[in-house]
């Protein structure tokens, strides 16, 4: 019996290496673009980065850690309202953005007390309970008026198309860290975690994962995402009502993102962002029926493509775009197993 | 005195959302389901027995008996086609697809509908402002009075449905162990086919009852569905009886709220919601399937 | 006519193959005993006699009828009953519960609950008792009685003595006794070779989803059992 290493382990593969090279130029491009490309152009594609940031964060919670949230509209609302709160207490603008959207973050980990020890469909319905609640404790504001809302006065200090430029840059500074986020803890031991837990919770705890802790950390790595989506939002429409920003649409459309992309993958919710983006810039006027399309679409995916297109592109073709998961490479078929089927015949 | 009606008018309250949330437990005792579209299939029911009422002058009780085995069959069909494969699909798909379901009900409703608020409280005449003196002072409206019935007799006959019928002892078996009750013979795609229809036709029985003591709009769903949910954990997950509990604190927390700030209402309900969560978490009283079927399955 | 066919039944379990084309013949009031070490393939050959598993490929014939698309609770109604391992009694039903909800859908014949009680007497106190709160031997006389409520042609025991005291086992065993003597056909799982002999017409052995073994119960020793249960036959053949 041959004592040679028959596979090998690896991260890196030749397409991997590939695609993360074209991800590097696009980078580069996207980062030049309020020199190169038109002010709708700029506008557009700040869009896409928040929607980019509300489909990675609602993947980590649901593909990750298994927990699917109806309620993520809340640290949406919550980081624009506390970047307003900051705004009107004499912090400079921007600081007051990120600042609001770190102190909704923080929120959320007495949230997670609470909510993270409810499972499936009570912890969904939870966190929309959480949403309405916050909702209401912030239009008694007397700062935000009710449902009227306020606006970041602030923000008008700035000319129009520096104030476009910055919240482009800060979008795209965004998108690119959470992604990055995620990327490195997938690739560390959280992401070898994550499908254990995803799977089977209690299993995965009889193995030593440390299943509350990983949940923890994603449920605030999202809350504090979407806060951020949400000040994002705030720069660039400059006004804040609460049932815009704490409405169950952003819910629907996080999870159709997800759906359509590839749960549970990591460049699906990039593909379902994009996507979203296009059907909401070509139907986005057709009124309601495009949320009933919407609606449809999540309903068909789920039943019929589960693992979104994404996904099932990953399944049949077996390839992986970016290096976080590990590939068993077999290097030669052992000769030992043949001579021994022969001998049972 | 007020304090005395605003308790009875909560208790009251707490009938109605007894009758909502009677589905929503059915549906997830049986299948483990929390359908986020209970609501709007509440609502879609009051949608139904308007347009009869408003386009055929047909009173809404009769328009209910018509109403409520369509929904029932609705329910069924969303068993069999949609809810059936969203659970083999695995356990987060059926809150991914009954949320899409909602989505299209709304706005589809919507389309049709527009954003008017609506009542059934004009096509059912005086009785909509009924009421009876139960002493000198104390009056109680007459159609809060019959929601409150409705749902004692509804939650007391499931129960006695569930425990000595044949169909309600396969129900109570296929909520404990599918695998075992097709063992014995029981047709458990049909079982669960017929939970479903029983749970959406409560809820429509709901909704229509909504639509007559108060305003509706093709939005209200989700409101109604949180409402639900709030009185089902309350009460407790997997107690008949529980329901309505439930639906009473809930009731009871959102009238006295609403004495103090119209937002009160709702703000009172959902703090009451979590503090009691809170307890029952840390008193490691919530254990949600084991639970419902203990209880779905006791014996009498 | 054959009461039982298996012809060339295969099974998985996601990607392991836990019966191998296993082919096997049932005719009315015998009593076949099938053994074999842990995951060999009994249980799962049995859930797919019963419905509960769909097979892979090949067929099952029952009454000469091709049962092999047919649901678990329509092979029921047919008369097939599976007494799965473990028992899964519906634990927060009562016992009587338990033996009604099977009745509904059986068919009609000697065994109801009075007949039943009169089999396992050991169940008259405790038939309003909640059934997860009865012990082994109790659980398994209810689960036994509930196959029996629908009153099977053909009834399947899987490992009906596990975890039960020795006095329990007794008891089980005198019952399956008495139904084959009342002319049961049964597949008798166990992993308890010589309990299983005692009571069989025949016996087959299962290894690793094959059937290696299969002969009439009188004219094999317990011995030639062991071997084939632990697989040492093989041993023995290919040497020669």
């Amino acid at each position: 019996m041959s004592s040679e290493r028959r596979f090998s382990v690896e991260r890196w593969t030749r397409l991997s290496a590939t695609a993360s090279l074209i991800a590097a130029i696009i980078l580069v491009v996207l980062a030049l673009a309020p020199l190169l490309f038109s002010a709708n152009v700029v506008d557009s594609l700040t869009n896409l980065f928040i929607y980019l940031i509300l489909a990675i964060m609602w993947n980590a919670l649901a593909g990750y850690a298994g927990l699917v949230s109806v309620g993520q509209q809340a640290f949406f609302g919550l980081g624009a309202y506390f970047a307003i709160q900051l705004s009107y207490y004499g912090v400079s603008v921007y600081p007051a953005l990120l600042l609001g959207a770190a102190i909704a973050g923080l929120l959320s980990l007495p949230i997670s007390v609470l909510m993270l020890r409810l499972r499936g469909g009570e912890f969904a319905i939870g966190m929309w309970v959480v949403a309405e609640l916050v909702h209401l404790l912030v239009a008694l504001d007397p700062l935000i008026n009710g449902e009227t809302g306020v606006s970041m006065i602030g923000l008008n200090a700035f000319a129009p198309d520096a104030r476009r430029d910055y919240n482009y840059w800060l979008a795209l500074t965004v998108m690119v860290v959470m992604l990055g986020t995620v990327f490195a803890l997938l690739r560390g031991r959280l992401g070898a975690s994550v499908q254990a837990i995803r799977d089977d919770e209690d299993a995965a705890e009889s193995v030593g994962v440390r299943v509350l802790a990983g949940k923890r950390t994603i449920f605030f790595l999202a809350a504090f995402g979407c806060a951020l989506a949400g000040s994002l939002w705030l720069a660039t429409s400059i006004s804040f009502q609460p049932r815009q920003y704490f409405g169950i649409q952003w819910t629907a459309y996080m999870i159709f993102m997800v759906l359509v992309g590839g749960l549970g993958t990591f460049e699906g919710p990039i593909i379902g962002a994009v996507i979203f983006f296009l059907i909401e810039y070509l139907f986005g006027e057709t009124g309601v029926w495009y949320l009933v399309g919407l609606g449809g679409a999540a309903i068909v995916f789920a039943l019929f493509l589960p693992r979104g297109l994404w996904g099932t592109v990953e399944d049949r073709f077996g390839i992986r775009l970016l290096p976080v998961g590990y590939r068993l490479r077999l290097l030669h078929s052992p000769a030992g197993a043949e001579a021994a089927e022969q001998r049972d015949g | 005195m007020i304090w005395v009606t605003q308790l009875i008018n909560g208790v009251l309250l707490g009938g109605y959302y007894a009758l909502l949330a009677c589905g929503l437990s059915f549906m997830f005792g049986v299948m483990g389901i929390i359908n986020l579209a209970h609501g709007d299939l509440a609502i879609l029911s009051a949608c139904l027995v308007f347009l009869l009422a408003d386009s055929a002058g047909i009173s809404p009780f009769i328009a209910l008996v018509a109403v409520l085995p369509v929904m029932g069959l609705i329910g069924w069909g969303l068993q069999r086609w949609m809810l059936e494969r969203s659970l083999r699909a695995g356990v987060l798909v059926p809150l991914l697809t009954t949320f899409g379901l909602a989505i299209v009900i709304e706005n589809g409703l919507f389309e049709y509908f527009g954003a008017d608020t609506r009542s059934l409280a004009p096509y059912i005449g005086d009785f909509a402002f009924d009421s009876w003196a139960i002493t000198g002072n104390l009056y109680v409206g007459s159609l809060a009075v019959l929601i409150f019935a409705l749902a004692v007799l509804l939650l007391g006959g499931l129960k006695l449905f569930l425990t000595y019928t044949p169909l309600g002892r396969s129900i109570r078996a296929t909520a404990e162990d599918p695998d075992t009750a097709a063992l014995v013979g029981i047709n458990t795609r049909a079982v669960y086919a017929i939970a479903a229809a029983i749970a959406v036709a409560t809820a429509a029985l709901a909704g229509v009852f909504l639509a007559m003591r108060a305003v509706f709009t093709p939005y209200s769903g989700p409101e109604q569905l949180i409402f639900a949910f709030e009185a089902v954990v309350i009460g407790g997950i997997g107690s008949l009886l529980g329901t309505l509990i439930g639906g009473v604190v809930l009731g009871v927390a959102q009238t006295f709220g609403a004495q103090i700030n119209p937002q009160g209402f709702f703000i009172a309900g959902h703090v009451v919601f979590f503090v009691v969560l809170a307890a029952r978490l840390a008193l490691g009283a919530v254990r949600a399937r084991g639970g419902i079927h203990a209880l779905l399955a006791r014996a009498p | 006519m054959t009461l039982l066919g298996l012809e060339r039944i295969e099974a998985r379990h996601g990607l392991l193959q836990a019966v191998r084309g296993v082919s096997l013949n049932i005719e009315p009031g015998e009593t076949l005993a099938l053994v074999g070490a842990n995951g060999a393939g009994k249980t799962t050959l049995l859930r797919t006699v019963a419905g509960a598993h769909r097979p892979a490929a090949g067929r099952i014939l029952f009454e000469g009828a091709d049962v092999t698309a047919v649901p678990a609770y329509a092979r029921l109604r047919a008369g097939i009953a599976l007494v799965p391992e473990g028992r899964r009694l519906f634990a927060g039903m009562t016992v009587k519960e338990n033996l009604v909800v099977a009745a509904a859908h059986g068919r009609p014949g000697h065994w109801n609950v009075d007949t039943v009680l009169e089999a396992f007497p050991l169940l008259q106190r405790r038939l309003n008792s909640r059934a997860g709160n009865l012990s082994g031997g109790e659980q398994q006389a209810t689960a036994i009685g509930r196959a029996l409520m629908t009153n099977p042609k053909l009834l399947l025991l899987d490992e009906v003595s596990l975890g039960l005291a020795p006095i329990a086992v007794e008891a089980v065993y005198r019952s399956i006794d008495t139904l084959i003597k009342g002319g049961a056909t049964i597949i008798l799982v166990e992993q308890d070779i010589g309990r299983s002999l005692d009571v069989a017409t025949r016996v087959a052995c299962m290894l690793e989803g094959r059937i290696i073994l299969e002969e009439d119960a009188k004219e094999v020793t317990r011995e030639q059992v062991t071997e084939a249960y632990f697989g040492l036959q093989r041993a023995r053949r290919s040497a020669s």
